[in-house]
């Protein structure tokens, strides 16, 4: 014979799908509670960054800026002089922060970008940064031995090629500029954008492919 | 030439054949970032305050796991130091969130939880 209570079973269930959010999500959720309070931030604000970084904004932006930079001189004059104004013409919503400057790589330089403070990133054309740019590991050895990185990473860089690395900013951050790949004669802008990839515009990734 | 640093393993390129990750593994560290970048553009804290709390916060974790988990509560830890100088303190960030767990903890699965 068996008994049945009710409140024991709710109880049971509670607990075997326990939906407690982690310690840092609580704190998460009392900061945003507090901050929309406040008036500091708007609920409807957050939900739409999130919604935009999360499924919207990704290196397709700046795949986009480096192909334009291939094909049209002009822009890319403006683009090395002041990038942060060249890329208006793109329209791109979001917000960036800061400055931008445009690097390009030739067949005798090579850049890379790290923030070796913390993780300035242009995410504003390249969506959110990735994991590893995050890590103190790249942070800390970007800058202390680029080329054993870039070995890691695929890329092997020539001893007549070299190396700059480029510290990002709160204020100033980098996006490289890629060099051309051969083999991508004759292809539109569109069709040239998707031959760029993340990787290349951070500078862990160089030799992009004439095709994609 | 030297063992590969262990912790750059785990941060590993890319692999070509994974397939695609969310941008984001929890949404709290969407929510972070979010409430950063929204509370710099609206002018409560500054784009140089938060990078120099946030690098702070980094290296105070320093001997943590170089892991996104990581980087996500020194980035959440920094976040909840810059709103207390925007005028909402530790006190009433503990308080807050021993409320969320309270109304959490109360409230039926399924349903939503309100304060």
């Amino acid at each position: 014979m068996s008994t049945f209570d009710s409140d024991k079973a709710a109880e049971t269930h509670r607990h075997l799908h326990s939906h407690m959010p982690s310690d840092p999500a609580l704190r998460v959720k009392a900061l945003e509670s507090l901050a929309v309070e406040r008036g500091l931030v708007a609920p409807e604000s957050l939900d739409a960054w999130v919604e935009l970084y999360a499924d919207h904004i990704g290196p397709k932006r700046g795949a986009s800026v480096v192909a334009r930079s291939w094909v049209d001189e002009d822009f890319r004059a403006r683009l090395l002089d002041d990038a942060a104004a060249a890329i208006r013409e793109f329209g791109f919503e979001g917000h960036a922060t800061g400055h931008l400057k445009a690097v390009e790589n030739t067949k005798e330089t090579h850049n890379l970008v790290v923030c070796t403070l913390c993780s300035c990133y242009p995410f504003s054309i390249l969506g959110m940064s990735p994991a590893w740019y995050k890590s103190v590991a790249y942070r800390a050895r970007a800058v202390r031995e680029p080329r054993a990185v870039l070995s890691e990473f695929g890329v092997d860089i020539g001893a007549d090629i070299s190396v700059r690395v480029w510290d990002s900013t709160a204020e100033l951050r980098y996006i490289v500029i890629p060099e051309r790949p051969a083999g991508s004669d004759g292809l539109d802008e569109a069709a040239l954008a998707a031959l760029v990839t993340r990787n290349s515009m951070i500078g862990t990734d160089r030799d992009l492919k004439g095709t994609s | 030439m030297p063992a590969p640093d262990p912790a750059f393993e785990r941060f590993a390129p890319d692999d070509p054949l994974a397939p695609d990750a969310p941008v984001f593994a929890e949404p709290w560290h969407a929510q972070v970032l979010a409430m950063a970048d929204t509370m710099i553009a609206a002018g409560h804290i500054s784009a140089i305050d938060w990078a120099e709390a946030l690098g702070a916060a980094l290296r105070a974790a320093s001997d943590q796991p170089d892991t996104p988990d990581t980087y996500y509560i020194a980035a959440l830890g920094a976040l909840e130091k810059l709103s207390a100088k925007a005028g909402i303190d530790a006190t009433q960030q503990a308080h807050r969130k021993d409320a969320w767990a309270e109304a959490y903890r109360r409230t039926p699965h399924g349903q939503p939880v309100t304060l």
